[in-house]
């Protein structure tokens, strides 16, 4: 396969550091520097390297406790951020990759294949960013393309044919915005997913494990159970995009990625996703086996219980779940009276209405 | 002549700005010509010379599109609950969403209720571009969703008119689940076999064109309206080469298979009664 590679990730690179963590990268830079002087655990320099190391740990777990929202979304875009081939090879056995959507081409930025999880036949779906610059062109980034979505779909309506659940794993910045994609239908394919998805009979688990892009990553996000990486971001529009709308400045993304609440924990708070899942101290990058082990436990414990729920009932389930978002909304009288014309009587509404009449004591006519 | 100084949503710019300025004489942002306002307003807001279609807000689409005095709204006292809270500069988002009878008739980016065309009932949503971009959040959402119920319920057709500029950020995410709340309501009304005609007028992008709109049973467009997934601006930053003329258009969009017809304002009426004689039950 020339651009899916499902190999384990190479001998571990040297961490890449963010920029608010320049204090760990000092800190590792010292131990390293210990460390090249002396190999064994017994040296001189083995004291120091541990008060380091114990250093270096309660810094992480300080930054890590309290990352703003800009923080955590540079963590979820972070280079060595676990990708979708790290969870295919490391989560799931016996991958067979399926392509094309029948109909035009084969994206390379939505990664369709069959597997299995414990003894659990799935169908994985998810969205393919790619490790090196060669692969990152060729999937555009992560960015998919209308045949992107219908592949997906495809393969959905084939796992629902077989009746196998259907896993989605989310990491996407966006669907592509280009001429192309425009042309074969962006918007008709997402929102044929989101309609598809809604009533296929079969369970879907969606779990963001890095950007959730705004309908480039609902497109293959409607399910039973939505979870989400402590560090990665779901968000409506990017904060860069955000910025330059309300504040006509990218550069004010910090900002902007405040205001829009868009970190698994404000998410949860709103009751849009389900679950959290817990990231290792540090991000999901600087220990793959145990963010993978995480999502592997969520994923075994949903599988199970969504399997033990007759189908009938999973599908009314689902939709009720989707049509409680955002159903919070209130009632307000709506009839202002007009700032300017204080003559007229106010309008009231309805309910208004009968509150004041009930307010006013009704006057009985006395019989003379 | 007077200019309408920024309308609608703070910043939000889909160039051309297309909007009916104010005054007496207004000058067609398509052929330049001066035109007497209330001629254009007798001509459904179509410009007499050259044909371009101005956008309308909701009240005057449905006065528009529906029997005179048939049309019952429904679901009119919601209001969304600024699930972030969200606020930016000195702005806050529940101080632009106050309703504002000055500025214009709606308190939101969507009119729903049933109506009679041409004696068929129907249950119709409008969008308001005026109401912050005809942006969809929860409110929205909502609306349509008890408009597909209504429908359901009374086995009626559904009729969407689409005019927005996609999903409202200023709800986060809320907003984006909207799109997926409103394609399984469309979901269900498919599967009980009613009709559903989604009408797409300028503009119609972003989450709104990615969700309910392009889920038309039969989906009419205006002509020359700007129908896309990414606005115009967005992919010319992207892929950084000048978009060919008539990009996104309605002609455009007939023409890669993804509308069924293109139909002038003044037709709208007769066509889609005609549709839901073919299609209703």
């Amino acid at each position: 396969m020339p651009a899916i590679d499902t190999k384990p990730t190479a001998a571990p690179m040297a961490t890449v550091y963010l920029q608010f963590e320049d204090q760990v990268a000092q800190l590792d830079r010292q131990i390293e520097d210990l460390r090249k002087q002396d190999q064994s655990l017994q040296g001189p320099n083995a004291a120091e390297i541990r008060r380091l190391q114990k250093e270096q740990t309660k810094l992480l777990q300080e930054l890590y406790s309290n990352l703003s929202a800009w923080q955590t979304v540079q963590v979820s875009r972070h280079p060595q951020r676990p990708l979708l081939n790290d969870y295919l090879s490391l989560l799931f056995k016996d991958i067979r990759h399926l392509h094309g959507d029948r109909n035009f081409g084969d994206d390379k930025a939505i990664v369709t294949a069959l597997g299995q999880i414990g003894r659990e036949k799935v169908m994985i779906i998810g969205h393919n960013k790619g490790k090196d610059i060669k692969e990152k062109i060729a999937c555009n980034f992560g960015c998919a393309n209308p045949e992107g979505y219908r592949k997906a779909l495809a393969k959905m309506k084939l796992a629902e044919k077989f009746g196998l659940p259907i896993i989605t794993l989310i990491d996407t910045p966006g669907a592509y915005p280009g001429i192309g994609a425009e042309e074969r239908g962006q918007s008709q394919a997402i929102a044929v997913n989101l309609m598809e998805m809604s009533r296929l009979r079969v369970p879907i688990i969606c779990v963001v494990i890095g950007e959730g892009g705004s309908g480039g990553a609902l497109g293959i996000g409607v399910g039973d159970r939505l979870a989400m990486l402590q560090y990665s971001y779901y968000s409506v529009i990017s904060p860069e995009g955000c910025a330059a709308i309300l504040w006509h400045d990218g550069s004010q993304a910090p900002r902007a990625a405040e205001a829009l609440k868009l970190t698994a924990k404000d998410l949860q708070n709103l009751k849009l996703i389900d679950t959290v899942i817990a990231e290792p101290l540090g991000g999901a990058h600087r220990n793959v086996h145990d963010t993978i082990y995480n999502v592997e436990q969520f994923l075994l414990k949903s599988l199970a219980e969504l399997k033990r729920i007759k189908i009938d009932a999973l599908m009314e389930k689902r939709y009720q779940k989707i049509r409680s978002f955002g159903s919070g909304c209130v009632e307000i009288s709506r009839l202002k009276p007009k700032t300017t014309d204080i003559s007229i009587p106010k309008k009231l509404s309805a309910k208004a209405e009968i509150e004041q009449a009930e307010e006013t004591p009704v006057e009985t006519p006395v019989e003379s | 002549m007077a200019k309408n100084k920024k309308v609608g949503w703070n910043g939000f710019s889909l160039k051309p700005r297309k909007e009916m300025p104010a005054g007496l004489w207004m000058a067609c942002s398509a052929c330049q010509q001066m035109l007497y306002r209330k001629t254009v307003e007798e001509n459904l807001s179509v410009c007499p010379e050259c044909g371009y279609h101005f956008r309308v807000d909701a009240p005057t689409r449905v006065r528009q599109l529906v029997d005179e005095g048939s049309f019952e709204e429904i679901a009119a006292d919601l209001a969304s609950s600024d699930p972030l809270n969200f606020t930016w500069e000195d702005k806050a988002y529940k101080d632009r969403i106050q309703f504002d009878p000055e500025k214009s008739d709606s308190h939101e980016a969507l009119l729903t209720g049933k109506a009679f065309i041409k004696g068929r009932g129907v249950v119709l949503a409008a969008m308001d571009f005026n109401f912050l971009g005809g942006s969809m959040g929860m409110v929205v959402g909502e609306k349509f969703c008890r408009g597909v119920d209504l429908a359901i319920e009374q086995k009626l057709p559904f009729l969407v008119v689409c005019c927005s500029g996609g999903a409202r950020m200023h709800e986060g995410l809320v907003s984006l689940a909207q799109m997926a709340k409103t394609s399984a309501a469309l979901a269900r009304l498919d599967e009980m076999g009613g009709l559903y005609i989604s009408l797409l007028t300028d503009p119609t992008t972003g989450g709104v064109a990615a969700s309910f709109a392009m889920l038309g049973d039969i989906i009419i467009a205006e002509p020359q309206a700007l129908v896309g997934f990414a606005g115009p601006r967005v992919i010319q930053e992207t892929i950084k080469i000048e978009l060919p003329e008539g990009f996104q258009r309605s002609e455009f969009l007939l023409d890669h298979g993804f509308i069924d017809m293109i139909v002038k304002r003044r037709d709208l009426r007769s066509e889609i009664a005609r549709l839901i004689d073919y299609c209703g039950k």
